[in-house]
């Protein structure tokens, strides 16, 4: 007898049907699995025929075909155990047809009959939304993922006797389901705020406006002097995650399996600090089964890269398109795929090689050394960042007092006003932010008075800008302005924007 | 002879340039035929020092800060205004900075090399010597393609010492190679001269010791004009920039020793970012410069 089960897998982080197929006949008793399978999907057959045993459904000595359709593509991971067992219960008469119609299943099952997580489940049921599909069948661990998707019912399974009492039974079915959580961001979890930071006074500030407007940031300083704690803490003070970031957010996790837990959806802005040995394929993705790379599962948080002149520069060239466009897209002969990249960029590095230039007490390097330091960066990556500040190491008297430092909540407040601001002025118009703004939309956005034009000219001239350094200037002028309510960009606001410029590496080391 | 030794491949046009100038002939200058040890000829791009006009040498540490290029930037430039000739060595730090005052006024310069004369060294260092063979000349004892041996270097020294009247020294560690021209020039009879620095300070300890050895005191470039016999203009008053409080208050925090945003929004108690503000308002006006992201100098 024919059976089919529809069920689904991932490819890079979009999931696609796949029809599971069986078939039961006389013959020579004989398991056959074809479909282009990977191993670990062929040996299905060994887990799901010892596990029916071991759940006391006896198997008869027949000739089993499965087949899993379309054949041409690659089908990998260990999700199609679940399905293959319930064709076969099909196949063999014991599920209705009816009962199989209008539901995906996935899953891994154990020799006892255990259903085991697996990878993918938010998009899988996000893929059945699309089909009009009513049920899943899923792995009782990634139940709380895919409930998120409302409009499908979600079923979790622990052993493969729930299988058939869920396919058989549907008033036990809905009372197995999952029921889906109110969506609502992880109170406090990231365990960092920015009242343990003491002093620093400066980067405070221009890690607010950063995340303000959200402007890719830079920090040069020296070793010690804090750059990597003001990093940890800047998804604290970003604005309120909201369900569709988060469904982003998630989706990446998902389909790198790294979602298994209690909570259905990531609950928390990511932070990725990649090391500075990583490779180009790393940060973007890829892979033989082609995966989401750092920058992809730092989207909607912050991507911190800490040294980076001692990255690679094939690792930082690749960071171009994704920062200008929000999206990474990988091509291989096996298809293109797109990844979502909409990260922040936190940057740090020491202003020389030994790490104290000024300080010439301990700095040794020449200028000619300093300079050569500064230019592993590439122009190209430093035009992409709108603030660059400096930190400084913190006296012992900093370190002691007792003040009363701002809290990450307070600061969260003025940037989420001042990015709402933002989501206001730019409706409609393809970007959310101020960072995002294209220079052709500088004039109708952020138009400059007299005073304001001709301190832009005076400062182009003396401080030799380059036309990007000009356009990046007025954009965070504008974040300023909006974070103090400002209708229009004033003076003030550019002479402190001015102050955050991007590094003139030819006037270093002078 | 000495032309095909240890030559290298050149392949500008410069080496057409190049002339070189035998101790005979009336063109070698004046000040180094009355000392023991000068070389045999000397290998010149561009100009000699002119022999009727007064020269200084400045000369300090390569791994300077910037109060040393200020202050050897500053002097080169008020010299050479009054028509003193600026002679160095080109190295990074002091010797470069004082190229570049000198080239600031409009002044001639000249750099004497521990390499051929056709070899920027350091090559990082190529657009001031273009400049400096504009304004005056490189020369060197060295033949053209000769490659910066270290062992150049200390020689090259009593040149620059020969060629000037006087020698000043900026900035110097105990155990600078700056203190090799000085003993030159202590050998050849010129006068010397030292920044007086910070007590304490590492790259003052050459100074300070060449101080205490009975060198000059050169506290502002007045002093060098007089010990050449020149009437500088008297008090160069500088232009008055008004200021307003805010301003006033943070430029009164910046000297020449670079001093970081951090600190001074902890000296002044004002808001990081009205600090910043009022800094790039000072920078606009010239009176501050950003050396480093967020450290800041006075501009004098």
């Amino acid at each position: 007898m024919f059976s089919t089960i529809l069920s689904a897998a991932v490819v890079g982080i979009e999931a696609y049907p796949v029809q599971v197929e069986a078939d039961i006949c006389d013959g020579l008793p004989q398991f056959c699995m074809v479909g282009d399978l990977s191993p670990e999907v062929r040996e299905a057959a060994d887990r799901v025929r010892t596990a029916l045993r071991n759940v006391r459904i006896v198997f008869p000595p027949k000739r089993v075909t499965v087949n899993l359709s379309p054949a041409h593509i690659r089908k990998e991971g260990t999700g199609f155990d679940l399905p293959v067992a319930a064709a076969l219960l099909a196949a063999l008469g014991i599920l209705p047809e009816e009962a199989v119609r209008d539901v995906l299943i996935v899953g891994e099952i154990g020799l006892n009959g255990k259903v085991r997580p697996v990878s993918g489940v938010l998009q899988m049921v996000m893929l059945a939304r699309e089909l009009g599909l009513k049920r899943c069948l899923v792995p009782k661990e990634n139940a709380k993922e895919g409930a998120v998707i409302r409009e499908v019912m979600v079923v979790g399974l622990e052993k493969l006797e729930e299988l058939l009492l869920c396919l058989l039974d549907s008033a036990a079915c809905e009372r197995m389901a999952e029921t889906p959580e109110e969506w609502q961001e992880s109170p406090r979890v990231y365990g960092e705020d920015f009242c343990e930071i003491s002093g620093q006074e400066t980067v405070r500030r221009a890690a607010e406006i950063a995340a303000a407007g959200m402007h890719n940031f830079l920090m040069i300083g020296t070793p010690g002097a804090g750059k990597t704690m003001i990093a940890r803490r800047m998804p604290t003070i970003l604005p309120e995650l909201a369900l569709e970031e988060s469904l982003e957010i998630s989706r990446v996790y998902s389909a790198c399996g790294l979602l298994t837990g209690k909570k259905g959806l990531v609950g928390v802005r990511p932070f990725r600090a990649p090391h500075h040995t990583v490779s180009a394929n790393a940060l973007t993705g890829g892979g033989r089964k082609v995966k989401p790379g750092e920058i992809s599962l730092a989207t909607r948080g912050v991507l911190f890269l800490d040294e980076l002149p001692e990255f690679s520069r094939n690792a930082l060239e690749v960071l171009r398109q994704p920062l200008e466009e929000g999206q990474v897209t990988i091509s291989r002969t096996s298809g293109t795929y797109v990844f979502p990249a909409h990260f922040q960029l936190v940057a740090a590095m020491n202003p020389c090689k030994c790490g104290y230039y000024p300080d010439r007490k301990r700095c040794q390097c020449l200028p000619g050394e300093i300079s050569q330091y500064l230019h592993r960066i590439s122009r190209p990556l430093l035009d992409r960042i709108d603030i660059c500040t400096e930190t400084s190491r913190i006296e012992y008297r900093e370190l002691t007092e007792d003040a009363e430092n701002e809290s990450s909540a307070s600061i969260r407040i003025r940037v989420e006003a001042a990015q709402k601001i933002q989501m206001e002025r730019y409706r409609g118009n393809g970007w959310q932010f101020n960072s995002q703004l294209p220079s052709s939309a500088l004039r109708e956005f952020c138009p400059l008075g007299i005073r304001e034009a001709q301190l832009m000219e005076t400062a182009y001239e003396k401080m030799e800008l380059s036309v990007r350094a000009y356009h990046k200037i007025i954009k965070v002028a504008r974040t300023i302005a909006d974070l103090e309510g400002a209708e229009q960009i004033c003076r003030e606001h550019l002479l402190e924007a001015i102050g955050y410029r991007a590094l003139d590496q030819k006037f270093w080391g002078r | 002879m000495e032309d095909t030794y240890n030559r290298k491949k050149t392949t500008s046009g410069k080496e057409n340039r190049i002339q070189y100038i035998r101790q005979e002939e009336p063109g070698y200058p004046k000040r180094l035929r009355f000392h023991r040890g000068m070389p045999g000829g000397l290998y010149v791009l561009g100009r000699l020092p002119e022999e009727d006009r007064p020269s200084v040498a400045i000369v300090g540490a390569r791994r300077s800060d910037s109060y040393g290029n200020a202050v050897a930037r500053r002097f080169a430039r008020e010299l050479a205004e009054e028509g003193v000739q600026i002679i160095s060595g080109m190295a990074w730090g002091i010797d470069g900075m004082a190229h570049e005052g000198a080239l600031e006024a409009g002044g001639d310069t000249f750099a004497v090399l521990g390499c051929g004369v056709d070899i920027c060294y350091p090559a990082g260092h190529k657009n001031l010597y273009e400049r400096i063979l504009r304004q005056g000349g490189v020369l060197s004892e060295q033949p053209p393609g000769m490659a910066p041996l270290a062992g150049h270097f200390p020689a090259r020294n009593r040149i620059i010492s020969g060629l000037s009247d006087l020698v000043l020294v900026v900035e110097a560690r105990e155990r600078s190679g700056s203190l090799i021209t000085a003993d030159f020039a202590l050998e050849q009879g010129k006068d010397i001269f030292a920044i007086p620095g910070r007590v304490g300070d590492t790259l003052s300890q050459g100074c300070l010791n060449l101080i205490r050895q009975g060198a000059g005191v050169a506290d502002s470039p007045q002093i060098i004009l007089e010990a050449l016999g020149l009437v500088g203009r008297k008090n160069r008053e500088p232009d008055k920039i008004l200021l307003a409080k805010d301003e006033n208050i943070v430029y009164s925090w910046i000297r020449l020793q670079p001093i970081s945003l951090e600190e001074l929004v902890q000296k002044t108690k004002m808001p990081a970012g009205k600090v910043l503000k009022v800094l790039v308002e000072l920078e606009l006006k010239g009176c501050v410069r950003e050396i480093q992201k967020n450290d800041y100098i006075r501009t004098d």
